[in-house]
């Protein structure tokens, strides 16, 4: 197997996106994901709880 | 009774050092309490994806600008780099929104807060110049259409997007190295000033 | 000195609680190896994109006319580039943002006549080529309004002309040296000499492209190129990749000013310049936003703080 195969894409995004029309706003499909993901994951971020802060619980 | 040692600028540069930025300060092994949420990862992650970049770049620079077009492991390491570059941009956002809800300039370190905004338009600026230096149809539509939003500042005047050479120098050279420097004073800022404490509540 | 009152939103209280273990190196080789697993997954399922540059070669081969029409607005100076102003050439004042026309003051620092640069300095490059070689003496050697009268019949027969059989066909009474000058241009540009031409102007060696891209600019093959890929300006293009790859989403801000008034309407004639100062106004805002009151007040008001210090507050 040549590094061509080796390193070819498993998803093939060479083909014209997909993109959302919402009033003024035009987005591609790929930005609206890398977008909604920043957002989500900040809100994890914020939610989720921090593990590894057991001692302080302890000292109290 | 300061003496001729005492004097000198390297010792005088070394005492200096020192008392502004101890080592247990630059490589601390505590950190206060309330340093306790996933929203601390992402300065981290972003200066790890930094890191990738500047490796994953310096791979690319090692074989030259058309190398990607021609190789397999030449685009693996283009795939590598760009997507180093989305993790990066990704987690510097997210690290903005973080410090921006803690009010992160607070108790004197709005030159973090300052370095950090300059250093998301270098990066800003870094990526384009990347862009464009792709010698691919993606990097004339982009040059072709950004030059009228630079010419239009005056910027045009000597920032030719058009001009390949130049582009790719400040994308390898200057900008990457104004990057590291900034990076090196926000973060050195961090150690000297500590993670900025919480809001009193309940006065 | 005296001590100046405390402001929540400028200073911090000072912090005299506990202190937890933190392995700061550990965590950032941690960092490293996490980041950079995940780019090689990213690299491994998605790859990156590398569509084709385009060439002169390839833009006239495709679509002659386009090529041949937009080589005419080169020749008599009504293409984008030959009326663009600076730092190209004199021909207009360039964007301003009110009065002032920084374009203008910078000054032309990239110097292109396209009538020269595009077409007839390339052409004489061209050797052992007598019909071509007399029409460009005809060219030199007219006069200006002479030029712009063939000009002027040559562009009318070419916009209901033809390329077949590898020539162009061009109906153009009284355009003397142009039907030989545009056809050996076009000639040229199909077999790919122009495209090294444009780029050896200034010697053997080349890392500057700004007369090939401003002359492909001009015409509609690169743009209708772009159309089809969503990567037009109007089409919220700068944050956006070709194929199906995530862009530059960092600059949807930049990118949203140019869809909406009054930078798309009445201001569109100035609209880069505009969105420019725009963008770095709020940038400035965001660079000083610890001394601006009321915009650093936000985070102590909207108290997202407490989400992320819960376990310090709970604690306390």
């Amino acid at each position: 197997m040549g590094l061509t195969e080796l390193f070819g894409a498993v998803f093939n995004l060479d083909h014209v996106g997909r993109y959302i029309h919402w009033g003024f706003i035009q987005l591609s499909v790929s930005n609206a994901i890398v977008i909604g993901l920043m957002i989500a994951i900040f809100i994890a971020a914020l939610f989720l709880p921090f593990p590894g802060r057991r001692s302080r619980r302890e000292g109290k | 009774m300061t003496t001729e040692i005492d004097r000198q600028w390297t010792t005088r540069l070394r005492k200096r050092v020192v008392e502004t930025l101890p080592p247990d300060k630059l490589l601390p092994d505590t950190q206060p309490a309330y340093v306790a949420s996933w929203i601390y990862v992402f300065g981290v992650t972003t200066l790890a994806a930094l890191a990738i970049v500047i490796l994953t770049g310096c791979v690319l620079a090692m074989k030259g600008p058309l190398w990607w077009h021609l190789s397999g492991t030449g685009h693996f390491v283009n795939s590598l780099h760009l997507w180093s570059v989305e993790i990066f941009f990704f987690a510097m956002v997210i690290h903005l929104w973080g410090k921006f809800f803690m009010a992160a300039w607070r108790g004197g370190r709005q030159l973090t807060w300052i370095t950090g905004v300059v250093l998301f338009l270098t990066s800003v600026g870094a990526g384009f110049t990347g862009y464009v230096s792709q010698t691919n149809y993606d990097s004339q539509w982009i040059s072709t259409q950004a030059k009228d939003g630079i010419n239009a500042t005056g910027g045009g005047a000597f920032f030719n997007v058009l001009n390949l050479g130049q582009m790719l120098m400040w994308h390898i050279v200057l900008l990457p190295l104004a990057a590291v420097a900034l990076t090196a004073v926000h973060v050195i800022y961090v150690r000297i000033k500590g993670v900025v404490p919480p809001f009193e509540e309940g006065k | 000195m005296a001590k100046k009152a405390f402001n929540p939103d400028i200073d911090a209280p000072e912090y005299k609680g506990k202190y937890s273990p933190y392995d700061i190196i550990k965590e950032g080789t941690i960092a490293v190896v996490v980041v950079a697993l995940l780019t090689v997954v990213l690299a491994v399922l998605f790859s990156s994109p590398d569509e084709k540059a385009v060439t002169i070669k390839s833009w006239s081969n495709a679509t002659p006319m386009d090529f041949a029409a937009t080589a005419m607005t080169e020749l008599d100076g009504s293409s984008g580039t030959a009326t663009y102003g600076p730092p190209y050439n004199n021909a207009a004042t360039g964007q301003q943002v009110g009065p002032l026309t920084l374009a203008k003051w910078m000054g032309i620092n990239v110097n292109v006549n396209t009538a020269n640069d595009f077409v007839v300095a390339p052409l004489s490059t061209l050797a052992d080529q007598p019909a071509l070689t007399s029409a460009l003496t005809t060219f030199a050697s007219a006069s200006s309004s002479r030029r712009a009268n063939w000009e002027a019949n040559y562009s009318k027969g070419l916009s209901s002309g033809s390329f077949s059989n590898g020539v162009l066909q061009v109906a153009a009474a009284n355009a003397g040296p142009l039907p030989e000058m545009l056809g050996a241009l076009t000639a040229m540009a199909r077999s790919g000499a122009l495209d090294q031409a444009l780029v050896t102007q200034k010697g053997f060696y080349t890392t500057d492209y700004t007369k090939p891209l401003l002359f492909m600019a001009d015409g509609s093959f690169l743009a209708n190129k772009a159309q089809v890929q969503h990567l037009s300006g109007d089409q919220w293009g700068m944050m956006n990749e070709t194929g199906s790859y995530p862009g530059q989403a960092w600059l949807w801000l930049y990118t949203m000013w140019y869809q909406v008034p009054p930078f798309s309407t009445s201001w569109g004639a100035n609209a880069d310049a505009l969105v420019w100062a725009f963008m770095m106004l709020l940038t400035l805002l965001l660079a000083l936003t610890p001394w601006i009151p009321g915009l650093r007040s936000i985070p102590r008001k909207v108290k997202v703080y407490r989400l992320i210090w819960r376990e310090h507050y709970k604690n306390m």
